[in-house]
């Protein structure tokens, strides 16, 4: 209403105030977020290189549909998705295809993943693209399969593919559907940045997911340090019947269950999704990777990154294309290198901190924090846990952290399952106040791979009982059968070695393939010794 | 007196039918006990126990006439695992697990004998006489059944390759077991 525009979104007459409500724990951290606002959001240079890894999600890696030496356009999908979940992956801009292989990847590993190379032309020319402009009468159905074709996962860090979580089913109807533009972690700007900018885009795509999903209510939650980008998105849901909201600044409001929670008071059950309560949570940078997709028809090639940390002279936020190598923003942007102790990809709290810093920018990175040695001071005092359970009244899913980590160490993985490590979020407030400053995060992601490994040690297990039995079954179904067979033939099988002269030379005959298979083998073997002797010593 | 005795083998008798009746009509089939061991064994049916499979090991177990550290390839855990649920005391020396490995049939030696194939115990090599072998990987147990049977040498064992999948993020202490244990004078003080 005109009235309320007048008054402005900080009035209390503006709108009824939505109720709140409170999740258990959580803290405050100094956010750190001021530096990196102040500059205007800029497009990354195109890189020489492009390296784009077929796992950015969660799910089964995409498989690749271009060859080593193929020219592609800017746009073009370059591997698609394998089985229901995944996603495809595509060329952020023009060039040729240079490599597929093995390389480094942001993950915790530091391991090599498969990866496609792609040596940019500089023209960055667009492959054919369309999108669906009459939205509000297209087929759900339609939009929903236009997003899982631009390859949209979660961007809020997770990387779930979101065609997937907006096709809850029958079997759940969705009430409430919650922006998420929290974004609660230390120093990453991002998502505020993009509503600043781009709030008019944002809220098409949220309407574009609403007419996907149906849901009752739908609302954007932001937390209450970001005005501007408050006013922005409020200036531009007016009339649209979406209401956003302000929820408290604390860590990890910005998570998907505490949100929620604090949002509509309702608790995702242990185990559960958010849509088994009827809430779908989606993050702010994929509604408006949802709203390029479906009305410009453009995949998801780019995303905002910010570029933090007290070794970056001037932290910004830059519209980066995705397979951007870190090395390439950091030489652009002029780093100073030596002074980075750690270079985090994403945010403190939750961040990956790099091994090698020729890794790409992928899907779900939102923040580049090349942090110095005053911002992550390295631990000296590493003390026993004293059992002061500081960490219990912070954690947001109201586990009991110091008794896991007892058990963690004792690899107890049992009673770890009985305490639900499962459903810790690695949020990383109990370490963060743990005076002894025990990584506990680190305890919990052991005990999480180990018991991973566990279960998929006892499928192999199960996997070789069944065979070893089937097999077993058939052995014996075949001895049966042949002995029926004799019997009605009415042989006598003679228990004893003796044979007739024609099984005896049939024998022979077999026994003689076998040698001269043998003896074929021993002459190729010597032969390739010999030349392999031979070449050492030309080479010695 | 005679009714004491009366009452008294009226009874047993009656409750010896009782009895007899529960065994016949309550029978447990097959060794439950072997069962519930069985699951916790790693199911690579290799024999290196001993014993003719898994199964094998498992029914020599409840019959108590074997060590529980005769597992190679499910290590220091099946053994603790062992113990704990038959209630024996573990051996003390601890036994080292190998590395996962899978089978792997070098194609350009193979000669198609069909010998590897018989020797699976999880059917795990697929091929016909004179027809090329390979090996199903995910279903390959490791457990060396197939390399000596081979008669030209081509099947060899390799480490299977670690990836993100199968990647576990390191202990970032020392876990309880392995800590140095505090003696009571020393403890007091802390």
């Amino acid at each position: 209403m005109p009235f309320q525009r007048f008054l402005g979104p900080w009035s209390p007459f503006q709108q009824p105030v939505r109720h709140l409500f409170d999740f258990h724990g959580g803290i405050h951290v100094p956010d750190h977020k001021s530096v990196s606002t102040s500059l205007p959001v800029v497009a990354a240079p195109l890189p020489p290189r492009l390296i784009l890894p077929l796992h950015q999600h969660i799910g089964v890696s995409a498989e690749p549909v271009v060859k080593v030496g193929d020219l592609v356009l800017k746009g073009q999908r370059i591997a698609k998705s394998e089985g229901s979940l995944s996603a495809p992956v595509h060329a952020p801009s023009s060039g040729q295809i240079v490599e597929i292989g093995m390389l480094p990847v942001p993950h915790a590993s530091g391991l090599d993943a498969p990866c496609i190379v792609i040596e940019t032309d500089g023209m960055d020319r667009w492959c054919e693209h369309v999108g669906i402009p009459d939205w509000g009468h297209a087929d759900p159905d339609l939009l929903r399969t236009q997003i899982r074709d631009a390859g949209i996962v979660g961007l809020g860090g997770a990387g779930f593919p979101s065609s997937i979580k907006l096709n809850p089913g029958p079997a759940y109807p969705i009430q409430t559907l919650i922006l998420n533009g929290a974004e609660c972690e230390p120093y990453i700007t991002s998502d505020d940045l993009l509503m600043r900018a781009h709030a008019v885009e944002i809220i098409i795509g949220l309407r574009i997911l609403v007419r996907i999903v149906n849901p009752s209510e739908c609302l954007i939650a932001i937390e209450d340090n970001k005005p501007e980008a408050y006013q922005a998105l409020f200036e531009a849901a007016v009339d649209t019947g979406i209401e956003v909201v302000r929820v408290p600044t604390r860590y990890p409001i910005g998570g998907e269950r505490q949100l929620i929670q604090t949002v509509t008071g309702k608790e995702v059950p242990s185990g559960g999704l958010p849509a088994h309560i009827g809430v779908i949570c989606q993050n702010i940078a994929t509604a408006y990777a949802s709203y390029r997709a479906v009305v410009h028809g453009e995949p998801l090639i780019a995303r905002l990154l910010t570029l933090t940390g007290a070794a970056v002279p001037q932290p910004r936020n830059i519209e980066v294309l995705i397979g951007t190598p870190v090395n390439f923003l950091l030489q652009h942007y002029q780093v100073h290198r030596e002074r980075i102790q750690s270079l985090i990809l994403g945010g403190p709290m939750m961040g990956l901190a790099l091994h090698h810093d020729g890794v790409p920018v992928i899907k779900t990175s939102n923040c580049l924090l090349c942090a110095t040695i005053n911002e992550v001071p390295p631990v000296f005092s590493l003390q026993p846990c004293i059992r002061c359970a500081a960490c219990v009244p912070v954690c947001p899913i109201n586990l009991l952290p110091q008794q896991m980590y007892w058990y963690a160490r004792a690899q107890d993985f049992d009673k770890l399952e009985e305490y639900h490590l499962s459903d810790c979020i690695e949020c990383g407030c109990c370490a963060e106040v743990c005076p002894s400053h025990i990584p506990l995060v680190q305890y919990y992601r052991f005990a999480k791979s180990e018991i991973a490994a566990r279960d998929r040690a006892q499928q192999k297990a199960d996997l070789a009982r069944r065979r070893y039995e089937a097999r077993e079954t058939r052995l014996e179904r075949d001895r049966r059968e042949k002995a029926a067979k004799l019997a009605r033939m009415k042989i006598v099988v003679v228990p004893s070695p003796v044979s007739s002269g024609e099984n005896q030379s049939e024998l022979d005959a077999k026994r003689a393939v076998i040698e001269a298979a043998v003896a074929r083998v021993a002459a190729k073997r010597a032969a390739a010794a010999a030349l392999k002797n031979s070449k050492e010593r030309e080479a010695g | 007196m005679l009714s004491a005795i009366v009452s008294v083998s009226v009874l047993s008798s009656f409750l010896g039918g009782v009895l007899g009746y529960a065994a016949i009509r309550f029978r447990v089939q097959g060794n439950p006990l072997a069962d519930k061991i069985e699951r916790v064994l790693p199911q690579t049916q290799c024999g290196q126990c001993g014993f003719p499979g898994c199964k094998g090991y498992a029914i020599a177990l409840t019959k108590e006439d074997t060590e529980i550290d005769r597992c190679v390839p499910g290590g220091q855990v099946v053994v603790m695992a062992l113990s704990e649920f038959l209630g024996r005391e573990p051996p003390k020396t601890v036994l080292v697990e190998k590395p996962q490995t899978v089978a792997f049939i070098d194609e350009s030696i193979c000669i198609g004998c069909t010998l590897c194939r018989q020797a699976c115990p999880v059917d795990a090599i697929v091929g016909a006489a004179k027809q090329l072998h390979t090996v199903i990987r995910d279903a390959c147990t490791g457990c060396e059944l197939c390399v000596t049977p081979c008669p030209v040498d081509c099947i060899s064992m390799e480490p299977l390759p670690q990836d993100m999948l199968t990647w576990k993020w390191p202990c970032p202490g020392v876990p309880l077991a392995l800590e140095p244990k505090r003696t009571s004078a020393s403890a007091g003080l802390h």
